[in-house]
């Protein structure tokens, strides 16, 4: 079972967190902190596994941990996920993937990032467990849902959009705005998980 | 209409958007929560507005603000609002919303059930979707008792996306609504044969998950999980398919077996390294219960040491981790690399030097302890980190202190690792050295005199420990050097020292819980001052005394801490009384001491619980009459039994000789003999052994103490290390001599542990005579293992056994007032959904209903009756040869529906050729004859590809039936123009496919073949030959068997579910081309026949109303076929519907030739 997702910047700002169990919002305030705390005093070139997050879990769970750029992403884990299966989860599913298609999104939905990532996590993870792994069977439920969306906001989405349009005009505001636009893809001598 | 909505959102972009929100508030850093408290306001003013738009905005805005920490219940209901919006925009935005904040304390959350049950029954695939994720986040019980039966249904919808939500989404209603398990669970299990993948992954998904905390109720599932494991590609599946059966070979031995080759296959099959380590894992564990497979564990850890000395951090993890497995089961095969784990402890890597820790932990024996603990010590004097620090300080004292001191062979040395550990400063795990001073110090006697010189000296360095208190854990440690200074103060040797020690007014800086400590046991030692030194006649020096704890004692009664103000004061009393009593130059020495006479034993952790309740007494029942006020619950009846720790009544030893253990043993026990109030210890073995005869012959080597006593300051343990080392030498010089001389029956007396010893560690005897005193139960404690469990574990409520057959009361809760027409799955089993009923007519069929049940119920118990015979059979008769027994069992198989890709007969085989005969088998196999000669039998099957629509998968079963090896196989066919054989690239069609094995005699094994297709309208024959080559011991010959490879149309069908509202559909939409059949003279049952149509021409129930029923299928190109199967009293009559006319007569054709023969 997957516990928790968390995605925070190098200063330990929040920019995504879902928990797969329930805890009280200061709870998980405190949870993110910890897990910063624990993993951003890791060097670059240690292994991405971590154990002893005391909030989360006990002596069965795990930290696992990548950092891209000015994020970390960090999943919870229990015993009975594989370690270098998320891993790989991470890297090839969340991050590959929006790579790829944020921009797109961004441009053409004026979609927040957030919700972006919330809606491919939704499709890869469901309740703590993993529920698609096949990258292109995601992007494609993502794209027909989007494609929903943007049916239904027809006519009437048009001036909201044209005023995000106006809104995002302020150009050198954008790259600050997408943290996953700026990551330089460096994949580690791993073997791909395909 | 169009107006008033664009209107609506002209207004909208005026608010704040989401952007607007994120750059807001990176703008305003400096008061950053002044902006979020307005942007709030803000917000709670959206939502009052009616447009949803600008409601789902503002939900938005919370579900983002939620995140950094702020509190949105308070939004909840807007929240529900914006979830029951029509648009799938709002409903994402509200379901996520409600995924992020809801929980089980949510009181609005049971308004959602409707909306969440409209939801599903959606006919927006993405509707449905995003409200199972939703639900995934936030089930409560209610919702899942509630909504049950709904997602059930969901478990069969026609898409994929859909089914494989509902599936994983089950394992948490099962958490929820524990009853849900059982009448879910047969579809569950079909769903582990989907067509879809990713249904496929999502069902092992759950059942893995189940399985990990009750393994012992899906041990039935073995054999389909093996199939799956030979089968699937999904390397998703395959870790958590051999996850699982890490948790079920420990309670099937004969798994392991079975495992042992599959799994060796898989690890030649996949270089993965990932796969690699669970697997590993795996086979460990499998062979942990066959001792003969040590060899490939060797081997295992060999490749696992190439895995550790990787510069690939992970994999060294991961290798570690693994290691860490094999260790519990194979400790010795993992102790030969002891030298790569220390190295390991040098890594940067913080996780892999605890993972190391933790292998060291196991690797431990008493020949290697010192020397690890050791170089444990020097990484801790290395240690930068306190978190790390406090680790190895923890594995230290774990790695020491293991299975009751089992490798401690030297205390004292132990005790002088304890004392050096002290000099850690700011460790949080003081309170972990103390107690293992104390547990020492108590248990093994023949330490006391050491530790207490130990303790003095702490004592009087305390100002080093204590130095900056408070925030320093480490002055625990003074706790437990005042209690075992104190408590064995007959040891000390200048106890003066010690006493002003401990009244330096520096003490009161302490907490509050070592003063009083202090405080206590200064009485203690000023008792055994007072003793000696009136024995020696000296009477100034037991006044002076008295008067040095009159100065000092005012200190400890002024402080804060109540405990020790008491203590104090009560203590200053009654010194001053017997400074009163010393005056009149009366002896008191013996009567003070009095206070403090008692022996100490330890307690078992679990020996208050274990206290049998006497008979007669209820401990319920009340002593007196409960007062009628509701202040009762205040003066609940206190248990009389409270086994306290006596900590004040101390034990004393009335006279102490150091030297002869013999003498003091006796007095001991003389002393408990004649003490009323000395509770006897269960008889352990450890306690008679003190009484064998003949232990007075056991060498015991007397350390010569006056060396380690004296060493100035804080003393070296790696002293004690060298005197081990030659202590040892010299001790097994004496044994070498006393061998000779020695008769038999004193072997092993010495040990105080007799299990886990290999024989070169016996020969280490511990340095001098160590009784470790067993805790302490009362007597007749009952045995038992159930307070280890926990009673809330939510796990334990799915501990069901699933294998029994349903009852009625299990169904699951059907929403009867439900106007939305139900959906009658294939499964027959499924509880009964009802259909359109109108509220007048509404008693009356729910009482059909229920006949219906019984009706159902009946049928069922029946056929579990015949599955039972039928396994009794097939365990009768081992082989599997008997092909009609095994066509029997696949008719009585009631859900034929289940689809059997190729491989899955090859589990068939496999599993029937061993010994795992009465597991239930998959007993379908739908292999026919292809060619048979007395070398060879060849038996075939033809399974659709479901990837690609123009080809099938033939696989075959080579069996080898002579005595003789055969190789060099080759198999060719002649391509017609419609199909062809797939052949590698640039071979003719001439040539033919090698068969990827050899057969050595009696032994068969399976080839698959693809065959490509382009029209799939017609049967087709194609003519093809075997050649193989014969050896035996005459020499070799050449072979050929010729073959006629018969592509029936039923093999082109693909088994796929169906609803009966698509199939509805289907048949109304009028491009369908339709063609009967009538048989005459049949003579089984309804439900065999559906079942024989189901099996050999892939078909599924779409619904079944009394002896007419209509069936659905699919070709690998996409045809759908649709069938109304109707029984007369001696005759089926078949309708068939099918978009292809050609394929429809050819199939109905067939399956007439199926029907005639029953």
């Amino acid at each position: 079972m997957i516990k928790a997702i968390l995605i925070f910047n190098n200063h330990g700002k929040p920019r995504l967190s879902k928990f797969y169990q329930r805890y009280s919002e200061d709870t998980q305030q405190q949870i993110i902190r910890e897990t910063f705390h624990l993993v951003s005093k890791r060097d670059e070139n240690v292994c991405n596994f971590l154990e002893g997050g005391l909030l989360i879990g006990g002596s069965d769970n795990k930290l696992i941990y990548r950092h891209y750029a000015t994020l970390y992403f960090v999943f919870c884990v229990d015993s009975s996920e594989s370690e270098l299966g998320i891993l790989d989860l991470i890297q090839v599913n969340l991050l590959d993937m929006g790579y790829a298609h944020c921009f797109y999104y961004i441009c053409t939905y004026f979609f927040s990032l957030i919700f972006y990532v919330h809606n491919i996590l939704a499709e890869m993870v469901m309740g703590g467990m993993v529920l698609e792994t096949n990258m292109n069977e995601i992007v494609t439920q993502i794209d027909a849902q989007n494609k929903l969306e943007k049916s239904e906001a027809g006519l009437a989405g048009a001036p909201a959009r044209a005023v995000s349009a106006v809104k995002n005009m302020n150009l050198p505001e954008i790259p600050r705005n997408i943290n996953i636009g700026d990551i330089s893809i460096k994949v580690p001598n791993l073997p791909t998980f395909k | 209409m169009a107006l008033k909505m664009v209107k609506g959102s002209i207004d909208r972009m005026f608010d704040k958007n989401l952007q607007d929100l994120v750059r807001g508030i990176r703008n305003h850093k400096e008061d950053e929560a002044k902006y979020i408290s307005q942007c709030i306001d803000e917000i709670k003013q959206e939502l009052k507005q009616d447009n949803i738009a600008v409601k789902a905005n503002a939900v938005c805005k919370l579900t983002y603000l939620q995140m950094l920490g702020y509190d949105i219940s308070w939004a909840a209901f807007n929240i529900i609002e914006v979830m029951s919006a029509s648009k799938f925009t709002f409903k994402r935005i509200g379901y996520l919303a409600a995924s992020q904040c809801f929980h089980e304390g949510t009181d609005v959350i049971m308004l959602t059930t409707n909306q969440i049950r409209k939801d599903l029954s959606s006919p927006n695939q993405y509707d449905t979707g995003v409200a199972l994720t939703g639900l995934s986040c936030f089930v409560t019980p209610d919702l899942a008792r509630d909504l049950a039966n709904d997602i059930m249904t969901l478990m069969s919808h026609t898409k994929p996306y859909i089914r494989k939500k509902a599936v994983l989404i089950m394992y948490k209603v099962f958490l929820k609504y524990p009853e849900s398990l059982r009448p879910a669970f047969p579809r569950l299990k079909e769903k582990l044969e989907d067509p879809d993948p990713g249904v496929q992954s999502a069902a092992v998904n759950v059942i893995c998950e189940l399985a990990r905390r009750n393994p012992k109720n899906y041990l039935s599932l073995a054999p389909l999980f093996f199939k799956l494991m030979t089968s699937s590609t999904n390397n998703w599946v395959l870790i958590k398919i051999i996850k699982l059966f890490g948790a079920l070979t420990p309670l099937e031995p004969r798994l392991g077996k079975k495992l042992i080759e599959p799994l060796t296959n898989l690890i030649h099959r996949y270089v993965w390294q990932i796969l690699l380590c669970s697997l590993r894992t795996v086979l460990i564990s499998l062979s942990s219960g066959m001792p003969n497979h040590s060899a490939s564990i060797q081997l295992c850890v060999q490749k696992l040491r190439i895995l550790i000395e990787d510069s690939d951090q992970n994999l060294k993890y991961l290798g570690l981790l693994a290691m860490s497995k094999i260790l519990k089961t194979h400790p010795k095969s993992v102790q030969s690399h002891k030298d790569l784990i220390l190295q390991c402890l040098d890594d940067k890597d913080e996780s892999i030097r605890l993972r190391a820790l933790d292998l060291l932990y196991g690797m431990v024996s008493k020949k290697n302890l010192m020397e690890i603990v050791k170089k444990l010590m020097i990484h801790v004097d290395k240690a930068e980190g306190t978190t790390y620090r406090d680790e190895l300080l923890t594995k230290i004292i774990d790695i020491c202190s293991q299975s009751n001191y089992q490798y401690i062979t030297n205390f004292e040395w132990y005790i002088s690792i304890l004392v050096e550990l002290t000099r850690l400063e700011g460790t949080r795990h003081g309170h972990l050295i103390a107690a293992q001073m104390l547990d020492v110090a108590i248990r093994v006697k023949a330490i006391r005199k050491f530790a207490v010189s130990q303790m003095a000296m702490l004592l009087d360095n305390a100002h080093l420990i204590a130095s900056n208190t408070q925030r320093n854990g480490i002055c625990e440690v003074l706790y437990a050097a005042a209690w075992i200074c104190g408590e064995f103060s007959e040891h000390l040797e200048e106890a003066n020292q010690t006493l002003e020690a401990m009244l330096r007014p520096k003490v009161t800086t302490l907490p509050g819980h070592i003063q009083a400590v202090y405080v206590q046991n200064m009485v203690k030692l000023y008792a055994s001052i007072l003793q000696q030194k009136e024995q020696a006649g000296d009477k100034e020096a037991a006044q002076e005394i008295t008067q040095l704890m009159i100065e000092r004692l005012p200190q400890f009664v002024q402080s804060a801490d109540l405990e020790v103000q008491e203590r104090a004061s009560c203590i200053l009393q009654l010194i001053k009384y017997i400074q009163k009593l010393q005056v009149k130059e009366v002896p008191v020495a013996e009567e003070v001491i009095a206070l403090f006479a008692g022996e100490l034993n330890p307690v078992a952790p679990k020996a208050q619980k274990k206290v049998p309740v006497p008979e007669g007494l209820d401990l319920d029942a009340w002593i007196n009459e409960p007062p009628s006020d509701s202040e009762s619950e205040d003066e609940k009846p206190k248990t009389i039994f409270h086994d306290e720790e006596q900590r004040h009544s101390k034990p004393r030893h009335p006279e102490m000789d150091e030297e002869e253990l013999a003498r003091r043993r006796e007095a001991r026990k003389q002393e408990q003999a004649n003490n009323p109030f000395y509770i006897k210890s269960s008889p352990s073995p450890q306690k008679r052994y003190q009484d064998t005869p003949g232990v007075e012959h056991i060498p015991v080597v007397q350390i010569d103490l006056s060396v380690p006593l004296k060493v100035p300051g804080m003393p070296m343990s790696d002293q004690y290390v060298k005197l081990e080392e030659e202590r040892r030498h010299k001790q097994k010089l004496e044994k070498d001599k006393k061998k000779k001389k020695q008769k038999k029956e004193k072997r092993g007396k010495h040990h105080r542990h007799n299990s886990l010893h290999t024989e070169s560690e016996e020969d280490i005897a511990p340095a001098h005579r160590v009784d470790i005193i067993t805790e302490e139960m009362p007597e007749n404690a009952l045995p038992s293992d159930e307070d280890d469990k926990d009673p809330n574990d939510p796990y334990k409520a799915l501990d069901i056994d699933l294998d029994k057959p349903l009852a009625d009361s299990e169904k699951l809760p059907v929403q009867r007032h439900r106007n939305a027409e139900a959906l009658k799955t294939p499964d027959s089993e499924a509880p009964p959904v009802e259909k359109k009923s109108k509220k007048p007519k509404k008693k009356e069929k729910k009482h059909k209903e229920k006949e219906k049940d019984k009706g159902k119920k009946k049928e069922k118990e029946k056929k579990v009756v015949e599955e039972e015979e039928e396994k009794k059979k097939s365990s009768k008769h081992k082989k599997k040869k008997h092909k009609k027994e095994k066509e029997e069992k696949s008719k009585d198989k009631k859900k034929s529906k289940k689809k059997h890709h190729h491989s899955e007969e090859e589990v068939v085989e496999s599993v029937q050729n061993g010994t795992l005969d009465d597991e239930p088998l998959p007993p379908m196999s739908s292999y026919r004859l292809l060619a048979e000669n007395p070398y060879i039998k060849m038996t075939y099957d033809i399974q659709g590809n479901l990837q690609n629509d123009s080809q099938v998968t033939v696989s075959v079963i080579f069996e080898n039936k002579s005595t003789s090896f055969l190789k060099s196989m080759e198999l060719n066919v002649l391509d017609s123009l419609n199909t062809k054989m797939l052949r590698p690239e640039g071979s003719s069609v001439h040539d033919g496919i090698p068969v990827p094995f050899q057969l050595p005699p009696g032994i068969s094994n399976e080839a698959q073949f693809v065959f490509t297709l382009q029209s799939i309208v017609m049967a087709q024959k194609l003519k093809g030959t075997l050649s193989f080559i014969v050896k035996n011991d005459e020499g070799s010959t050449h072979e050929k068997l010729d073959f006629k490879l018969h592509f029936s149309c039923a093999s082109y069908l693909i088994t796929t579910p169906c609803y009966s509202d698509a199939f509805a559909k289907l048949l109304e939409s009028g491009d369908l081309h339709m063609s009967s059949i009538k048989v005459d003279g049949i003579s089984i049952s309804f439900q065999h026949l559906l079942a024989k149509i189901c099996f050999h021409h892939h078909f599924s129930v779409v619904e079944r109303v009394d002896s007419c029923a209509s069936m659905y299928s699919r070709s690998i190109q996409g045809h759908h076929v649709c069938l109304l199967v109707k029984k007369g009293e001696n005759s089926v009559s078949i309708d068939g519907k099918c978009s292809d006319p050609t394929l429809l007569s050819n199939l109905l054709d067939e399956m007439k030739e199926t029907l005639s023969t029953c």
